[in-house]
């Protein structure tokens, strides 16, 4: 049986927090153990921060949908934004010699390391990205919700 | 738990203490903001000591690197001290442990400046 709780979240900072905050007690309740909880949940952090920062921009009138379903096999995490979309063909490799030093450009890259898939569906009326970690154990289930 | 700092001299070398999370916002600004004052103030031996910050995102490490490279350029040097696992398992991934000077004695860590 499929389980799924979605959020509507603002453009802000703050929704970078609640979207960590909501995947570490989802993955907790789950099941999944602290090291996998961490993982999740900064791969949500990360994912959120593209969504607000680089996709919407901050736009007080665009909103982040933030999705979990549970599924036998896995935990779905979908996140998507209303920006422009983004071009993947111009994220760096962040393990370049001559991108180590950069500040930034590592989002994509510690999500890609941290959960078992991830994809990223970009399109001219906003990004998805889609993180799953498959479940390996018993776990509780979702409620579905609002907010 | 937000991020605080704190700062103290030992020898000539300027340690700032860390705690909480650094992350994209309040925290990265907080850390930006302390190197840039220090280095201005003529610190130029600085040890980030980490181990209680006990979170930090791409936008923490992203911070991490600038304060690295900010000291380098200004004829500084900068070292991580106590790495918390998280922290160290992140710089390992991310493949920038070894570009840090990275110790786990404050006492060496002070006298290996040059």
């Amino acid at each position: 049986m499929e389980q799924t709780v979605s959020y509507t979240l603002d453009s802000t900072l703050e929704t970078v927090d609640h979207a960590e905050e909501k995947a570490t007690r989802i993955a907790t309740e789950l099941g999944f153990g602290e090291d996998e909880v961490m993982q999740i949940s900064m791969a949500v952090r990360e994912g959120a921060v593209n969504a607000v920062l680089h996709g919407n921009a901050y736009a007080p009138d665009k909103k982040v949908i933030l999705a979990f379903e549970r599924t036998p096999e896995d935990l779905v995490i979908t996140i998507r934004d209303q920006g422009k979309g983004i071009d993947l063909s111009g994220i760096p490799n962040p393990l370049a010699p001559e991108n180590l030093l950069k500040t930034s450009g590592r989002g994509i890259f510690l999500m890609r390391s941290f959960m078992d898939v991830v994809e990223i569906r970009p399109s001219q009326t906003g990004t998805e990205i889609k993180l799953i970690k498959h479940v390996h154990g018993p776990s509780a289930g979702v409620k579905e919700g609002s907010q | 738990m937000s991020m605080k700092l704190s700062t103290r001299q030992v020898d000539g070398v300027t340690i700032v203490d860390c705690s909480g999370r650094i992350t994209l916002g309040e925290g990265s600004v907080m850390m930006r903001d302390t190197i840039r004052d220090l280095l201005a103030k003529g610190n130029k031996k600085l040890i980030l000591n980490l181990g209680e910050v006990n979170y930090i995102d791409s936008s923490g490490i992203g911070e991490l690197v600038s304060a690295f490279t900010t000291t380098k350029n200004q004829g500084g040097e900068l070292k991580l001290l106590h790495l918390t696992k998280k922290v160290h398992d992140l710089l390992q991934i991310t493949q920038l442990y070894t570009v840090f000077d990275v110790k786990d004695d404050e006492a060496a860590a002070v006298k290996g400046f040059k």
